[in-house]
């Protein structure tokens, strides 16, 4: 490379750019276009984020990737959207996944419980059982999706929302390089499994 | 069973799409140049291709940089001639996901197959463009508006990602190709069900 020599800072923020032009085109087509677009981007967008059962599950996995550090911390949000979307993929085929809620609510007791342990099984297995939950979610949101949305904004709405949830959860999970901060996680985490626990009920009852 | 979901999306997918060109008010070329960044299902596979000769290196950069927005044209201009029905979506969205999930797991491609993908989704999603275009006034015009368009995009964000060294970066990229599987996903179960 001839500009090996760029200045690092300015590179990375020269990165971000097409993240960003890729959240605002789609923010600025739903401005410009009728507002049956605007709904597209935004109903995805609120979907994740509007269920407290599924936002705690969300933001538990970027808590456990960062308990358990390298790999896993970008090996979860790298493989997780893909996951959900395939459940979510089947959810819009029709595929029926009996037990949903109850999944769901499994998910959040679950992972909870992971990060309350602390729970260090090889990588393999914690993508597996991530995987395993991340299909239940991606398939209630897939079968909860309003029929007359535009699509294509409607999945980029909820797959940001999905990332950014996660990457919320491996923000606040750079605290566990303190002593302290290794407690409240595991805190957090008694609280998420106690959530799930009480929307378990709910989908038993 | 199991082909009778794609038997029925095949036969939804062959109704036209719609021409979505945005009037900006400054003639056919600049709507042209405007309806890359504004359409989400035309920027999406094309940025996806982009980050993945963009992490392959700048000589792969180099390379989609001349072959995207040219087998893209040719594309266009083949269905604005032709005017038969193009790819099907759910088409569209599986290249989508799969060329999203080639950027997420950062395989290194030999360069021939990161150029034939870049054409081949160049061809089929210019096709679609090109005779959604064709019954629209300066739609040659607009169609080389959205060439340039397309080789703009292509130089900015090939030419960022070639020159990202930092793990972090590079991990940004994947983050963004797994985004850009997870929408083909859905975007395929969406083209499944709008089928039903």
């Amino acid at each position: 490379m001839t500009n090996g020599a760029t200045k690092p800072g300015s590179s990375r923020i020269a990165a971000l750019l097409p993240m960003l032009l890729l959240i605002w085109s789609t923010r600025a087509h739903a401005h410009i276009l009728s507002g049956d677009a605007a709904g597209g981007f935004v109903s995805g967008f609120e979907h994740p984020i509007s269920g407290l059962d599924h936002m705690v599950a969300m933001v538990s996995v970027g808590l456990w990737g960062a308990q358990l550090g390298a790999p896993a911390i970008w090996a979860l949000p790298v493989t997780f959207p893909i996951v959900m979307a395939f459940g979510g993929m089947l959810g819009l085929m029709g595929v029926p996944l009996p037990g949903t809620e109850i999944g769901i609510a499994l998910s959040a007791i679950g992972l909870g419980a992971v990060v309350a342990t602390e729970a260090r099984p090889p990588l393999i297995f914690a993508a597996l059982l991530v995987g395993f939950f991340a299909i239940f979610h991606g398939h209630a949101h897939g079968t909860e999706l309003p029929p007359d949305e535009n699509g294509v904004l409607y999945s980029i709405g909820f797959v940001v929302a999905t990332g950014l949830l996660h990457l919320t959860g491996i923000g606040i999970g750079l605290i566990h390089r303190w002593k302290a901060g290794e407690v409240a996680l595991r805190l957090g985490g008694a609280g998420v499994a106690a959530t799930g626990c009480f929307f378990l009920w709910d989908a038993l009852t | 069973m199991r082909g009778l979901p794609l038997a029925i999306g095949l036969l939804a997918a062959a109704t036209p799409a719609q021409a979505h060109l945005m009037n900006s008010g400054f003639g056919p070329f600049y709507d042209g140049l405007a309806h890359p960044l504004l359409s989400p299902e035309d920027l999406l596979p094309a940025l996806a291709v982009i980050l993945l000769a963009g992490l392959g290196g700048a000589r792969q950069g180099r390379c989609v940089l001349a072959t995207l927005p040219l087998a893209w044209l040719a594309g266009m201009a083949g269905g604005w001639a032709i005017g038969l029905p193009g790819a099907p979506a759910w088409l569209i969205a599986v290249a989508t996901a799969a060329i999203g999930a080639l950027v997420a797991s950062d395989v290194r491609l030999p360069l021939p197959l990161v150029v034939a993908i870049a054409t081949a989704l160049g061809a089929l999603h210019g096709y679609d463009n090109g005779r959604d275009l064709a019954a629209t006034t300066g739609a040659l015009v607009a169609i080389l508006g959205i060439a340039c368009s397309l080789f703009a995009i292509t130089s900015l964000v090939a030419g960022q990602v070639t020159v990202l060294k930092a793990p972090w970066a590079r991990l940004a990229v994947r983050i963004g190709g797994s985004w850009i599987a997870a929408v083909g996903l859905l975007m395929f179960g969406w083209s499944m069900r709008a089928g039903l």
